[in-house]
């Protein structure tokens, strides 16, 4: 007698919790050839408002955590991402197309970039901060701040490398973030949410909200409790005007980190390049501080 | 702004009417222990399915509009801690004052609730605006004094210019059945009031049963309250929809019953838009329209103004608001 398929119906992750979304939505999710593989939760406008409000919740204790400490739990989503490294590898070969072999070596790198994040926590500020030369009696130390609660579309493409080339950065800085997940591959991106989930990244630091890219990001570009916004998964989104969204941004000068162009038109980056700096930086604010010298 | 009575009552009025209306020569806790025994017992199962269905309505758009203003109006802003400053009084009046200085025609709290001593403060800094002063008084929260202290602790607020004031019943009175101390003290409290207008908290986090929570109301209007209040804010749970169901019940049965329309004011724990607007869907449905002003409809809240706000924004511009747009109180 042959068994029942288990089909699985997927929510949202929001606060540490996994909701439904607020609309009671769902959508098939297919494989890159077609074939069907779960269903998802279709975020809407409400479960970002959700994640938003989770996130500014836990903004405080996160950032407020040891950048000693904030290395640790990435070091530990890394472990945790890795001894699930089946589920990824099958979940990436289906939702991107690739062979086994070459889903497994995306799943490493995955791995691999948040242990490279998880060594940058504590030396962002030796490399982004600084101790100015001023003329006067005057310690002058300027310190890299996170910038507050991120907004991420995360890329379209890339489901799994992609989606933790863009968080890590993110909260490495201790800034908390609102994922909006690949719209037609969202499984490696829920499962990513269960390893967050059992690793000790406290509640609300990541919300991932599965939905359609066009239809939920006006509302965190425009949402003023947001205080910056990473464009990068407007490439390939159905329907998605950056320019809009980054106009949308301004009304209260949030931090914008522009998607990669090619003639004009955003694509996406290639993610095996080496990362560098540049997503650490652009969700930081520097402080700057004047301390009298004693003698 | 808001109208206040200006009848002054008598304790010896007060007996009298609750003997007209209980039909007894003598108010003894006899008579009044067979009147509130005989009201109908509270299904509870069926008063928590009839407040959760009702908070169920979707409110939106204009109506939204309309039920965020018409609950800022509602609003007794309150503060009742220990740490209380002579300044922190004076930026929540400010607060009253103007309570978005983003748009200016956000409408203003209806009160001002403050303990007894900062009443003068808080008098001092809204002039003549309209905005009321309510004060705690009779040993809030647990109202555990003697009479004459309650008293004294009234007066000294009226004298400080209180327009309104919360008094607390005493629960362990009212638990160990001696219902006609509990009346005296309200009928004194009412009488010390003057024209200022009397909230009964009945805390009925601490009254245990719905059917104590009808009892409470009844006997709180039969002694003379102005306002049937839910709670202190010090004890959990505070107000809850079925509690303020029984109550809201209650006005609209006692209005039938001797004409007089009593007030109802939840507080503690109302804290969301979504909650406030649950409220007054219940307000319309169960005690009716003629409750749906600020003479009638009260709450005690602190940060429930912010959400308020935050919402009104929202509206107002179409991009979800955050803290950063309210002050910090």
């Amino acid at each position: 007698m042959s068994r029942l398929d288990v089909r699985k119906t997927y929510k949202l992750y929001i606060g540490g919790a996994f909701p439904r979304s607020e609309s009671g939505r769902s959508y098939e999710v297919v494989s890159a050839s077609g074939e069907f593989l779960a269903n998802a939760a279709m975020g809407s406008r409400k479960d970002v408002r959700d994640a938003v409000v989770a996130a500014r919740g836990a903004l405080a204790k996160w950032s407020g955590a040891t950048a000693y400490n904030r290395g640790q739990v990435l070091y530990r989503v890394a472990e945790v991402l890795e001894g699930r490294r089946a589920q990824f590898v099958e979940e990436v070969a289906a939702s991107e197309g690739l062979s086994v072999r070459a889903a497994g070596a995306v799943v490493d790198a995955a791995v691999d970039r948040l242990v490279w994040y998880a060594g940058w926590t504590d030396k962002i500020a030796q490399v982004l901060g600084n101790l100015n030369p001023v003329a006067g009696p005057f310690f002058n130390v300027s310190a890299p701040e996170p910038t507050g609660v991120v907004g991420v579309l995360a890329p379209q493409g890339s489901s799994l490398l992609g989606l933790v080339s863009v968080v890590a950065p993110v909260i490495a800085s201790g800034n908390t973030a609102v994922v909006v997940s690949s719209a037609a591959r969202p499984l490696p991106a829920v499962t990513f949410s269960e390893v967050l989930a059992t690793s000790d990244v406290p509640g609300g630091v990541v919300n991932i909200v599965t939905a359609q890219t066009a239809e939920v990001a006006t509302w965190l570009a425009a949402h003023r409790d947001v205080n910056a916004i990473d464009l990068t998964g407007v490439a390939g989104a159905e329907g998605v005007d950056w320019a809009a969204l980054e106009a949308e941004a301004a009304g209260n000068l949030k931090r914008v980190y522009r998607p990669t162009l090619a003639d004009g038109a955003p694509v996406e980056p290639d993610w095996n390049a080496d990362p560098g700096l540049g997503r650490i930086r652009a969700f930081v604010e520097t402080k700057t501080v004047w301390h009298p010298k004693g003698l | 702004m808001v109208t206040v009575s200006t009848t002054t009552h008598t304790a010896q009025d007060l007996t009298a009417q609750a003997r007209d209306v209980l039909g007894v020569s003598r108010l003894t806790n006899h008579a009044l222990t067979s009147w509130l025994h005989g009201l109908p017992g509270v299904d509870q199962v069926g008063c928590e399915a009839r407040a959760a269905s009702l908070g169920t309505r979707s409110i939106k758009t204009t109506s939204k509009a309309w039920a965020i203003d018409t609950a800022i109006g509602m609003i007794d802003l309150t503060t009742l801690e220990g740490s209380d400053t002579v300044g922190k009084v004076r930026s929540l009046c400010a607060k009253a004052l103007v309570p978005d200085p983003l748009d200016p025609t956000t409408p203003r709290p209806a009160a001002i609730c403050v303990y007894g001593d900062m009443v003068a403060t808080a008098k001092a800094a809204l002039g003549d605006s309209g905005i009321h002063v309510a004060a705690v008084a009779t040993a809030f929260p647990s109202g555990r004094a003697s009479m004459p202290v309650k008293l004294a602790d009234t007066r000294d607020a009226v004298e400080a210019g209180a327009d309104e004031i919360d008094m607390v019943i005493d629960r362990g009175a009212f638990l160990s059945g001696d219902y006609l101390t509990v009346f005296n003290q309200i009928a004194e409290v009412k009488q010390a009031c003057g024209t200022a207008h009397l909230k009964v908290i009945m805390e009925t986090g601490e009254l245990v049963t719905y059917d104590n929570v009808r009892r409470a109301s009844y006997l709180s209007m039969l002694a003379g309250g102005d306002f049937i209040k839910t709670s202190t804010g010090k004890v959990q749970p505070a107000a809850t929809l079925p509690v303020t169901l029984i109550m809201l019940e209650a006005v609209r049965d006692w209005r039938d019953l001797t004409g007089s329309q009593v007030g109802v004011k939840p507080a503690g724990g109302i804290k969301t838009t979504k909650d406030a607007i649950k409220y007054l869907v219940m307000v319309s449905e169960i005690a009716g329209d003629d409750w749906l002003a600020p003479e009638w409809f009260r709450f005690g809240a602190s940060s429930l103004l912010n959400d308020l706000i935050l919402q009104r924004q929202k509206l107002a511009t179409g991009a979800y608001s955050g803290a950063d747009y309210v002050t910090i109180d």
